[in-house]
This record gives structure tokens, C-alpha cells and sequence, in this order.
């Protein structure tokens, strides 16, 4: 749609940019400043310019966690961004069975984050886990606690349990508001289900692929309370991922500072990853 | 083709189903149940999880806390978000494709080490402890996503709706308030689910900016566990009522939520 030159939408932007920007720039330069101290107190603290980043920079333990949390982060793109427009697809289209399959699927969403964890401890301990008790049963090894890849995969199984109804509900909508004369076209033209997809529905479907996309992105690159409540980052470091790497810095060891330019650059990374899939999505589209 | 669109759509959902499932199974046990004998449905069935639940203080205003702040964090979201959402998708303005993308960025801030500064900000300004502070706090990603999903759905309103009132006279609230947000109702109701669930779930702003008179179900929860040890039926009984608001808000949503999904190009 062409749009139509106006500075004064700037007032209808307002309210939003009040609101957000009270929450975001205040506690952020706040961070900004602790970064560059060393607090030993609430009274006492020297500057300390950029050592603390010079030294993150340095440190093989959060080289070491950063590369778990890409590993992670990208095979949860890989498992949740196919399988959600997958299922999006064979989601029902009219009846009643659209809004029962609608409350079904979105039910995970609407679990808090630490209940996540708590669904998964229960059902994937090897004691007394549905889970658990069967792969052992089947006489597949299993216990997460101890396991460094049944940690892992126990991890990667609730974040897609947990999510990827996101990409089924985002892809559905994507694909309902495809207009009907498009797939009689092709019907005409002899296309395939494969052409079908690949020529009508995938590039209609740019548009919510990229919400889904960086949604997913930015969540699984801070994922916290879940891998917290499920394995507590365990066993040795398997699922440490960042965040928890940053908490046990900020609270456990009460190291300020370092934790503040640590989460700057935190979230440097996820600002530039962000910035990269937005623009070649977006540039994608408008070839 | 049917057949198997069916089956993939079963399966998935029995995925989703079977750990939620469990939960309930195990919330209807006895302790000694849960560890001793490995069952697939309740042997002793027994509301006592529950029961102890609702006779120890603070989980039904848990809940109350909870309810309250999510509300208030979804009606001001939603409120903001419209105009800026109808700026957004009707106006060219000087950097709003950065703004935009501010906004988003927002959504980006790792919270463990932003939780100090918040606690700081919320305590100078009076308002630690109270249900604004964690509407406001939760603000911070649920209006980037409002906007973005509401500027989805008015893109799909073709602007000669807009040309067409002002030729009838219409001044813009009236407008905007009578015809245009009638049009968009399913984006609306798309746009109050995630601002609902993504605040409902929310647990460490949360946790950080409320101590005991705001404080959420969700803390009560990991409390009441950490002081009785691993209570695993209590634990699982508590799980399965932190489910029940948000699987009531999608049964009041479906109808918009089926219509705003298929109507939309979010």
C-alpha cells in the first residue's frame, strides 16, 4: 500500500514510544554505567573503563556457552520453522474442528516458563516420568540428569513442545489469507502439490515466516527458566546456555559489572543475528 | 491426502497432549503414589494436592496478582498500540522504519542483568511492589508485538474505507473508534492473546518487581515448593492450576482467534 507522507503520525506514535521508552533506555543506561565499574557495593566503586569487556572478551568459559547457545539456537530454528509450517498445513480449514485444534495447539504457549520445566521434570525423569520409564523400558538408556545428550535432546524436545505451536498458529494465518483465485491458477497450470507450495503458498508466507523466525530467535537465544527448572544446566555444562551463564554472574557471584558488559554484548549478538534474518527476509520479498 | 493431513494433526497433538497429561495424572496422586508405583492413571485418586493448596494463604491472591497485572499490561498495550500501529501502517514518516525497528529490539535485552536495573528504576519512582509496575515493565515487549500484529491487520483494510468517512464527514476519532476498529476486531483479538500470553508467562520481571503485595502465582508457586522440599504431587497440582487462566482466555478468544487468523495478514 502507498502511504502517504506525514511527520505529524509522530503524535499517534507517542504513547508507545513513552511507554517503551520508560521501561528500555533508563534501566539500559543504567547497565551501560555499571559496565564500566567495578562495584564492590552500593557505595563504593571505581572505574574501571573497558577492562570488564576486554576480559569477557577473553573468557574461554563464555566463548564455550556461546557457541552451546548458536548449536541450540539454530537447531530450534531447524526443528520448529519446517515442522510448524508442516503441521500449519494440515491444520483444518473450516468446521469445528478449527477452533478445537486452535485450543489445542496453542496450549503449550500459555504455560508459564517455570511450569514448562516443571511439566518436563515430571515427565521425563527416568523414575517416575512417562518418558522416561518408557525409553528405559525399551531398553534405550535414558536419564537426563546424567546423560549429556539426553540433557540436550530433553531440552530441544520441550522447547518444541513449548513452541512450535508459534509457527503453526503464525504459518495458519499466513496461509488462510491466501486468496482462493491463486490456487485455481495454478490449479489451471497443472502444478503440483510440490509447485503449489513452493510457488503460492512459501512466498505468501514470507511475511509471518519472518515474525516466527526472529520470535524464535530472540526467546531461544534467552531461554532461562525452562533448562533452569529441567536440568539446572547440567550434567558438567551440557545445558548452560547464556542466560544462565549471566545469572550465575550477576547474582551468584554478585559480579555487577562484568555481568552488565557481558549482557551488552549479549545483546549486541542478538541485535546483529536479529538485524541480518530481518533484512534478507524482508529483501526477499521485495525482489 | 486427507488421511494423512489428519493423522500428522493427531499425532501432533497427542505430542502436545501427553506431557500435559501426565501433570494432571500426577497432581491426582498421593506422594507415596507418585515415587513408590509407576501407573498410568491414578490408583488412589485424591484431591489432597489441591486441597492443601487452597487452604495455604497466598495462592488465591497469587492468582489475583497475576490476573490483575496481565490485564492492565493488555488493555494498555492494546490502547497504545493502536494508533501507532494506524500511523505505521497508513503514514511515511521521518524514521519510522527505525522505529520500527527499535521497538523490536526491545524484545532483544537479555532480563538477567536488566532485573537490577528494573528493581532501581521501579523503587525511585514509588512504584515496587504494585501491579503497574509489572504492567508497565511487561509493556516493553508485548506493545512491539501489539503494534506489529495490529499493523498487519490494518494494512489488510484498504485505505479508500479511510478516503470514503472523511468524504462523509466523519472527523478522525469518530472514525477511527465507530469504522475502523470494528473492521480490525479479530486483529484486536489476535493482538490480546499474545499480549496476554506472553505476560502470563513472564515469570522473572515479575518475580523481581513484586514481593509480597503484587506477587504472582507463579513465585508462590516455586516458593511454597522450596520450602516444603521436592513435593512432586503438590508440584504437579500447582502446574496444572497455573494452566487453567490461560486455557480459559483461548476458549473466549477461539472464535476470534479462528476469523482473526484467517482473515489476517499478520
Amino acid at each position: 500500500m502507498d502511504r502517504t507522507q506525514n511527520n505529524y503520525a509522530w503524535l499517534f506514535v507517542l504513547p508507545v514510544l513513552v511507554l517503551v521508552a520508560f521501561s528500555a533506555i533508563i534501566p539500559l543506561m543504567t547497565v551501560v554505567n555499571y559496565s564500566v565499574q567495578d562495584v564492590l557495593d552500593a557505595n563504593t566503586r571505581f572505574f574501571v573503563g573497558d577492562e570488564w569487556y576486554r576480559e569477557i572478551l577473553r573468557d574461554p568459559q563464555l566463548h564455550a556457552a556461546l557457541g552451546r547457545q548458536l548449536v541450540f539456537s539454530f537447531s530450534v530454528l531447524a526443528v520448529q520453522i519446517p515442522l510448524g509450517i508442516a503441521i500449519a498445513l494440515c491444520m483444518p480449514t473450516r468446521g469445528i474442528w478449527v477452533a478445537v485444534t486452535l485450543v489445542l495447539v496453542a496450549l503449550p504457549l500459555l504455560v508459564p516458563w517455570n511450569v514448562v520445566g516443571t511439566i518436563w521434570q515430571l515427565f521425563a525423569r527416568s523414575d517416575i516420568g512417562l518418558l522416561g520409564v518408557t525409553l528405559n523400558g525399551l531398553g534405550i538408556e535414558y536419564n537426563y540428569t546424567r546423560g549429556r545428550w539426553a540433557a540436550w535432546l530433553t531440552v530441544l524436545a520441550m522447547d518444541v513442545w513449548h513452541w512450535t505451536s508459534l509457527v503453526v498458529l503464525l504459518c495458519y494465518s499466513g496461509l488462510r489469507a491466501i486468496p482462493d483465485a491463486y490456487y485455481q491458477a495454478a490449479r489451471i497450470d497443472g502444478a503440483s502439490r510440490w509447485a503449489v507450495f513452493r510457488h503460492v503458498q512459501l512466498p505468501r508466507l514470507t511475511g509471518v515466516l519472518t515474525i516466527a523466525v526472529l520470535l524464535r530467535f530472540m526467546d531461544s537465544f534467552m531461554i532461562y527458566a525452562e533448562p533452569f527448572v529441567l536440568t539446572g544446566g547440567g550434567p558438567g555444562s551440557t545445558t548452560t546456555f547464556l542466560s544462565q551463564f549471566l545469572t550465575t554472574m550477576a547474582v551468584a557471584q554478585f559480579d555487577i559489572g562484568r555481568a552488565a558488559a557481558f549482557s551488552l554484548i549479549y545483546f549486541l549478538i542478538i541485535l546483529a543475528i536479529s538485524w541480518v534474518f530481518y533484512t534478507v527476509i524482508t529483501r526477499s520479498t521485495k525482489i | 491426502m486427507q488421511k494423512t493431513k489428519t493423522t500428522v494433526m493427531i499425532v501432533y497433538i497427542l505430542f502436545l497432549m501427553i506431557p500435559i497429561y501426565w501433570l494432571i495424572n500426577m497432581s491426582l496422586q498421593p506422594n507415596r503414589d507418585i515415587i513408590g508405583s509407576f501407573t498410568l492413571y491414578p490408583q488412589n485418586l485424591t484431591f489432597d494436592n489441591y486441597r492443601r493448596i487452597f487452604t495455604e494463604s497466598g495462592w488465591a491472591a497469587g492468582y489475583l496478582n497475576s490476573l490483575t497485572y496481565v490485564t492492565m499490561n493488555t488493555v494498555i498495550s492494546i490502547l497504545a498500540a493502536l494508533p501507532a500501529a494506524y500511523a505505521f501502517s497508513r503514514y511515511r514518516f521521518i524514521g519510522d522504519k527505525h522505529l520500527f525497528f527499535w521497538l523490536l529490539t526491545n524484545r532483544m535485552a537479555p532480563p538477567a542483568v536488566f532485573l537490577l536495573p528494573f528493581f532501581n528504576l521501579y523503587q525511585s519512582v514509588g512504584l515496587f511492589d504494585t501491579h503497574i509496575a509489572v504492567a508497565l515493565a511487561h509493556c516493553l515487549f508485548s506493545i512491539p508485538l501489539a503494534v506489529w500484529i495490529l499493523e498487519g491487520f490494518m494494512s489488510g483494510v484498504p485505505k479508500e474505507i479511510d478516503e470514503t468517512a472523511y468524504a462523509d464527514g466523519y472527523s478522525f476519532p469518530r472514525f477511527f473508534i465507530f469504522i475502523f476498529i470494528p473492521l480490525i476486531r479479530s486483529g484486536i483479538g489476535v493482538a490480546v492473546f499474545f499480549c496476554f500470553m506472553f505476560s502470563w508467562v513472564e515469570l522473572l520481571l515479575a518475580r523481581t518487581l513484586t514481593s509480597v503485595d503484587a506477587r504472582p502465582i507463579s513465585v508462590v508457586m516455586t516458593r511454597s515448593i522450596s520450602a516444603t522440599g521436592v513435593d512432586w504431587g503438590m508440584l504437579a497440582a500447582a502446574g496444572v492450576l497455573t494452566l487453567i487462566p490461560g486455557a480459559l482466555v483461548i476458549y473466549f478468544v477461539r472464535n476470534h482467534l479462528a476469523r482473526g487468523f484467517a482473515l489476517g495478514r499478520v
